[in-house]
């Protein structure tokens, strides 16, 4: 009996700006209906990374498994990396829903429009059935009353909720989520973090690229810890921020104390 | 000036919004497809496009108008004066109007390109539903300025012969030695067209307000 694959497999990641190398090598499992957690300093490539799993960017060398499906590149029995069609990347990248930091909702389309969009040209629902799935997401981020607004006429977590429904449309398997609050005033940022313990709580698979060390610590079962684009540290917030704490990540936390460190460092 | 002078300079007016008019249509048309031309990735589209519009905006409206009105007989094309005038201005605003065109295709924000790629959406329906649609609202206020510098800029069609409102001006200047008045008029004519044409714009920004960039 094999074990079902992992939501998502990185294998001996790497990817380079010019000369630069952002990430060395990386080699990580995303387990299947669990939130984890991607926490680290600037620069220390969680994003980068993240945008490589959406293939957004695309990694160096090294392979990404999604569901057990390579996603953009395959490694082939020589060990040479062979770029897939687009078709294929398409493909295997519907099982992916994706929420940016900056929201990215189309601003000539409104509420209801950005999430049933792909409803229509890509899955070719009717209007009405799209209107109708689209609704229900609205409502299921508490936003079915501003479906006929534009973007512009949102707050920033409004938008960014929009932005969770219009992913969620597309019922991916996962859900990837870069930095979602880093852009919201810190009173906006409950209601987005609230949607997001929602998903997690319904078993919905994400991965999330987080300041918010008070969300990774009580939302996210897995946390992985970045640093200078390896992976330092990958486990369960009780093994990570339990003492004995790995100097770095305590250094780390030092500095995010008013993100929901504070719990953390506080002496038991 | 006597009633029909008068109506001699608003048929003039006319022939001159009818002829600006169809050079920005046809200059679109084209300055979408050069445009086009000078985003593809395949240099042997963009060099041409390049080309075509580093002429077009480099040499005078004045001296296009004279070369074509010249050039067509000397290759054996006759055309009626009007032709030429409207083959100068098309091309002329063609060129720039792709320049604006390809500014707002370049100022649609990557972000917004990266949520349609994870929607899911084929690179035609892309471009036809996400790009487009935002690169022409961030190109409306560029469109309505350059239509009223080509309105303006059709006066200058008359050294072709072509008889618009300003060579009007001038003629019935001319023959009735009055060049005041009926200079003024011209010009009063050409700011009136102008002000219907802003405003009209200012109802197409308005319309498209509540779908701008946030």
């Amino acid at each position: 009996m094999t074990l079902p694959a992992p939501a998502i497999a990185i294998r001996r990641l790497s990817k380079s700006y010019g000369r630069t190398e952002v990430l060395h090598g990386i080699d990580l499992e995303i387990a299947r209906g669990a939130t984890t957690c991607l926490i680290g300093p600037s620069g220390s490539g969680k994003s980068t990374l993240l945008r490589c799993i959406a293939f957004l960017e695309e990694a160096t060398s090294g392979t990404i498994l999604i569901d057990g499906q390579p996603l953009g590149f395959e490694e082939q029995a020589a060990g040479r990396r062979v770029r897939l069609p687009p078709q294929r990347i398409r493909k295997v990248r519907s099982g992916i829903g994706m929420v940016f930091q900056q929201f990215n909702l189309w601003p000539h389309m409104t509420a209801l429009g950005n999430v049933t969009e792909a409803l229509v040209t890509v899955k070719g629902l009717s209007r009405q059935e799209a209107d109708a799935r689209g609704m229900a997401q609205l409502r299921r981020v508490g936003l079915e009353a501003r479906a006929r607004h534009y973007p512009s006429e949102l707050s920033g977590g409004q938008q960014q909720r929009v932005a969770i429904a219009r992913a969620l449309a597309l019922e991916p398997e996962i859900l990837l989520f870069d930095e979602p609050t880093a852009s919201l005033d810190p009173e906006l940022t409950g209601e987005v973090l609230n949607v997001m313990r929602d998903l997690g709580g319904e078993g919905m698979t994400m991965v999330v690229v987080t300041h918010e060390i008070g969300f990774a610590a009580t939302v996210g079962q897995r946390i992985v810890f970045l640093d200078h684009g390896r992976v330092l540290l990958n486990g369960t917030p009780a093994e990570l921020f339990a003492a004995p704490r790995h100097p770095r990540l305590t250094q780390f936390l030092e500095t995010y104390l008013d993100r929901g460190a504070a719990m953390l460092l506080k002496p038991a | 000036m006597t009633v029909r002078l008068f109506e001699l300079m608003l048929k003039a007016a006319g022939y001159t919004v009818v002829i600006s008019v169809a050079s920005i249509a046809i200059g679109l048309l084209i300055g979408i497809l050069v445009c086009a031309a000078k985003l593809s990735p395949r240099p042997w589209l963009r060099w041409p496009a390049s080309l075509f519009v580093s002429f077009f905006r480099g040499v005078p409206l004045l001296v296009q108008l004279l070369l074509i009105y010249n050039l067509l007989p000397a290759i054996g094309i006759a055309v009626p004066s009007v032709v030429a005038a409207l083959i100068g201005l098309s091309l002329c605003t063609a060129a720039y109007q792709a320049e604006n065109l390809r500014g707002g295709f370049l100022s649609v924000p990557r972000g917004l390109l990266e949520a349609a790629d994870m929607a899911g959406l084929s690179p035609w329906q892309h471009f036809r539903r996400i790009r487009a649609p935002i690169a022409l609202r961030l190109t409306v206020p560029a469109l309505v300025n350059e239509a009223i510098l080509i309105l303006k800029a059709s006066s200058l069609i008359s050294v072709v012969g072509v008889i618009e409102l300003t060579r009007t001006a001038q003629n019935l200047a001319a023959s009735t030695y009055e060049p005041l008045l009926f200079y003024s008029v011209a010009g009063g004519l050409y700011l009136a067209i102008n002000w219907v044409v802003a405003a009209g714009g200012s109802l197409a920004e308005r319309a498209l307000r509540r779908g701008r960039l946030a």
